[in-house]
């Protein structure tokens, strides 16, 4: 449900710096009202910076910052009318759950007769009402993340900031806060930013990552996109795991015919018609992730390659190989119920091109149809 | 740093702090430098330096000092160190009333372990009359070196108690344990590696004792007699019975502040050298003291404690004895508290509450603010209050007093003898500690909580007061306590800034000791310390910490 009152956050051209070191160059994005919008990207990346920029916790040293039409680079933090839940949650220790809870409407010209009840709806929504009156040093990590989360949303702010919300908790509560926390934001419709540098979590819970490296945005779309279709080798090698393979690429017929190592040839429908400037022979990187790589017997057409070490792991076995020339690779197959593939058998590797990805080695970008980058809308 | 050019109250704040700094701690040391180096007719001179150092009279005293001072933090370390072991390794028995009656020692007022000494040991002592009488024995001297030496060392032995009792908790229980499985156990693993681990400690701990005991000026003062050390030298110029020279006085205090100064950034060079980080997540397990070993431990402990605190006992023992002038009679009464009453006991006890009060209310007040400028608005103004705010912390009561004196003594500021002179002496003085504890607490706190007030719509000044203050209060709290207790037992400043008027327990207490008038001064000395006791234990009992910053 998108909620029709909900904000678009729109950045144009932010420039952060510290000193005389720029960290975040011309940087554009645009957030949409109601969605579940995710920064993801390495530790160091920039993306809590943003966030604290959009927070109005860090100065903006350039380009300008918008609510809907409102242009908030110099408004206060306290009049952004923002929820924020830090990575540390930040909750008041000296305040029980009930006036941490409560605290951001006694701040604002909101009737004094009925904070006890807009506090209770958010104590309910998130599960805490039972705890209102202890204090936080008595409480679980899991239930401060919930008076985090309450305290946030009960001012009923216009965005909702998340900064690394679920990095403290252990994996099992993380797995279950997520939910919590997604369908919160379904059932509120609240336009929310995430930051997290766990992209199994961002693909969980967001409509849309901007995966970030080094200050710039690489790429932005949603979970299925940028897992399928990375935009450039950075993306694909950040989501999910890939095997990087060298090779070169001739356009014959709108069909690519790849040449990789150990003289296998594969044959890709899904690369672009007009990739600009495309001599044909020139070096490509292929992106296989180790499902896309398909065990068969020695032989057949493939990538020619011995078994190092397998690894059963339930649901799949993981295999370790190494091409005969050298390169290494990682596959993961679902597990079988006969035995699994003894170490050094020679095996060859069928590539599925409908799902692999090929970029431009020199540049690093795809060459692949079906890239949806939202970013390239902006620029 | 941000919002640069956004006007705030905090800038306000930062010169408020400024200015008040600059009247009252940088003019009178300014006064204090001019003093030294002008003569009286106006002319440049480093006439007094040279007449310091020249003279042997003189000079010997900052070699007294120094002597006994480096004596007295050895032995402080030599008898802490193993208090701190056996308590922190052990489980002792009565263990919190050790580790209460150590605070209680080191906290008494600076002058009641030297008097009570020299009733017991000194020249008519107890002890020293008894061993002539019974055995025909003539006990040593308790004046002098060895008697500074052995008041100091029982008096400040529980500051290296506190401070290591710190460090060994903070050892993680792995780290004893892969010791003892790479073979090294017992003394070799005290020494190599317990000893080791706490070395920032024991140099925290030492600089600590040899700063509170170079400065102290009450014992030196009782118990040194021929032996002349540098507080008291300068107390003797600028206020001495014979012939002062407060030029003379002037240049004494200059030294003191450069030697004292080179001793703490010694002490910081030191520290960084040695300084790295450790955590326990597996605290060390207190085992049961057993067998002979176990015995002597206990004999150790509760020994060390109860001589540290006799002297403490004996004064109350003695205030509630017959006493004519100078001389006990048998028979218990409280006739010497009855000449209390009438020697100013009402309005000394008054006046102490009331500059205990209010110096702690702005010492509060102003710690706090600081703390906030310092670790939330870091900037250059801010780092210079920071600095001047620690000053203090290297400079004698004496010289803080003489400084105050120099600077107020004349218009426009005439303040001797007033009130205010002695609280802003006493807030001086006492504030770098807690400053201290109010800034390492704040810094623990992550800054997010007061992030989190202000997107929650919270104003930045409704932030402070609402949030933050209160999550410093707990480290304020300890700061305060034993910020109280030195203001009502402050002695060095005070000699110099009080009179009939402003006069105080501690300044009555003195007055009675230096008229030879033993009857009163153990009155009075007894309700001091009942008063310093009554706070530091309700302290300890609403605490229940062992987390102690002295």
């Amino acid at each position: 449900m998108v909620n029709p009152m909900s904000v678009r956050i729109q950045i144009k051209d932010a420039v952060k710096k510290y000193g005389g070191n720029t960290v975040i160059q011309d940087l554009d994005l645009d957030i949409r009202g109601g969605e579940f919008f995710t920064l993801l990207g390495p530790s160091g990346c920039g993306k809590t910076t943003l966030l604290r920029m959009i927070a109005g916790f860090n100065s903006i040293e350039g380009g300008d910052f918008f609510f809907n039409d409102t242009r908030i680079n110099d408004l206060d933090p306290a009049k952004r009318n923002i929820g924020m839940v830090f990575q540390n949650y930040a909750i008041f220790p000296h305040l029980t759950v009930r006036k941490n809870v409560e605290f951001g409407l006694r701040n604002r010209p909101f009737p004094k007769a009925r904070i006890p009840e807009q506090t209770d709806k958010f104590l309910k929504l998130m599960q805490i009402d039972q705890l209102a009156d202890r204090l936080p040093d008595r409480l679980s990590g899991g239930q401060q993340q919930r008076v985090a989360l309450a305290r946030a949303l009960c001012i009923e702010p216009d965005v909702l900031l998340m900064d690394e919300p679920l990095s403290n908790l252990d994996a099992k509560l993380r797995v279950e806060m997520r939910s919590v926390i997604k369908e919160i934001q379904n059932n509120i419709g609240i336009t929310t930013v995430y930051v997290t540098h766990d992209q199994e979590e961002a693909m969980a819970v967001s409509d849309r990552i901007a995966v970030m490296n080094a200050g710039v945005i690489q790429h932005v779309g949603t979970p299925k996109n940028i897992y399928q279709r990375p935009a450039n080798i950075f993306v694909a090698t950040f989501i999910g795991r890939s095997n990087l393979l060298d090779g070169t690429m001739v356009m014959k017929n709108g069909r690519a015919e790849v040449t990789l190592p150990t003289g296998y040839v594969a044959e890709f429908s899904t690369v672009r018609q007009d990739p600009a400037g495309w001599k044909d022979g020139a070096p490509v990187r292929l992106c296989a992730r180790p499902e896309e790589l398909i065990v068969q017997p020695k032989g057949l057409p493939g990538l020619k390659a011995v078994v190092d070490d397998c690894v059963f792991l339930g649901l799949n076995t993981h295999y370790f190989v190494h091409l005969l020339t050298g390169e290494k690779a990682e596959i993961i197959q679902e597990s079988t119920i006969d035995s699994v593939i003894p170490q050094g058998t020679e095996i060859s590797l069928r590539l599925n091109t409908d799902k692999a990805n090929l970029f431009e080695k020199e540049s690093q970008l795809s060459l692949m149809s079906g890239v949806q980058n939202d970013l390239d809308a902006l620029r | 740093m941000r919002e640069k050019r956004k006007f705030e109250v905090w800038h306000v704040i930062t010169w408020v702090m400024l200015a008040l700094f600059a009247l009252f701690l940088v003019y009178p040391m300014f006064g204090i430098l001019r003093q030294a180096v002008f003569a009286s007719d106006g002319h440049f001179t480093l006439e007094q330096f040279q007449k310091f150092f020249s003279t042997p009279y003189y000079s010997s005293t900052i070699l007294n000092s120094f002597k006994v001072t480096l004596a007295v933090t050895l032995v402080t370390l030599l008898l802490g160190i193993p208090f701190a072991y056996f308590y922190s390794f052990f489980q002792l028995k009565g263990a919190k009333f050790l580790f209460v009656v150590a605070i209680l020692c080191c906290m008494s007022a600076p002058f009641i372990g030297a008097y009570s000494w020299i009733m017991l040991l000194g020249r008519n002592g107890v002890i020293t009359a008894f061993f002539k009488d019974v055995f025909g024995v003539r006990l040593g001297s308790i004046y002098g070196f060895g008697g500074i030496l052995m008041v100091q060392a029982l008096k400040f032995f529980p500051l290296v108690f506190v401070y290591m009792n710190g460090a060994f908790k903070s050892i993680d229980n792995t780290l004893i344990e892969a010791s003892a499985n790479m073979g090294c156990t017992g003394v070799k693993r005290f020494f190599t590696v317990i000893m080791q681990l706490s070395m920032p400690t024991i140099l925290a701990a030492s600089l600590l004792v040899f700063m509170r005991a170079f400065a102290d000026f009450g014992t030196p003062l009782l118990i040194g007699e021929g032996y002349r050390t540098f507080p008291v030298e300068i107390y003797n110029q600028y206020l001495g019975e014979n012939g002062t020279d407060h030029n003379f006085a002037a240049a004494i205090s200059v030294i003191a502040i450069v030697v004292t100064a080179m001793v703490f950034f010694l002490q910081q060079w030191a520290t960084r050298k040695y300084s790295f980080s450790i955590s326990a997540l597996h605290p060390v397990q207190k085992r049961k003291p057993r067998g002979a070993a176990g015995v002597l431990m206990y004999i150790y402990c509760y020994g060390l404690i109860a001589l540290a605190f006799l002297p403490q006992i004996y004064i109350v023992y003695l205030s509630f004895r017959n006493c004519d002038g100078a001389v006990f009679k048998p028979g218990f009464s409280l006739g010497n508290y009855e000449k209390a009453v009438k020697k100013l006991l009402v309005r000394s006890i008054n006046n102490t509450l009331i500059f205990g009060v209010v110096s702690l209310v702005l010492i509060i007040l102003f710690a706090i603010l600081i703390a906030y400028l310092v670790v939330r608005r870091p900037s250059v103004p801010n780092h210079t209050i920071d600095t001047l705010s620690m000053l203090p912390y290297i400079m004698p009561g004496s010289i803080i007093g003489i400084a105050l004196v120099i600077a107020f003594g004349k218009q426009p500021f005439a303040l001797t003898g007033t009130m205010a002179i002695m609280i802003i002496a006493l807030v001086i003085r006492r504030m770098p500690y807690t400053i201290r504890s109010a800034t390492a607490t704040l810094q623990s706190i992550p800054i997010s909580t007061e992030e989190a007030a202000l997107s929650l719509g919270a104003g930045k000044l409704k932030t402070f007061v609402r949030i933050t203050t209160p999550m410093m209060a707990n480290g304020i709290l300890s700061g305060a306590v034993l910020s109280w207790v030195a203001i009502v037992t402050e002695l060095s400043s005070a000699i110099i800034l009080y009179n009939n008027k402003t006069i105080t327990l501690t300044m009555s207490t003195y007055a009675a000791i230096s008229r030879g008038n033993d009857g009163l001064a153990c009155a009075f000395a007894a309700i001091l310390t009942v008063l310093t006791a009554v706070s530091l234990i309700l302290y300890l009992q609403l605490t229940k910490s062992e987390d102690i910053r002295l």
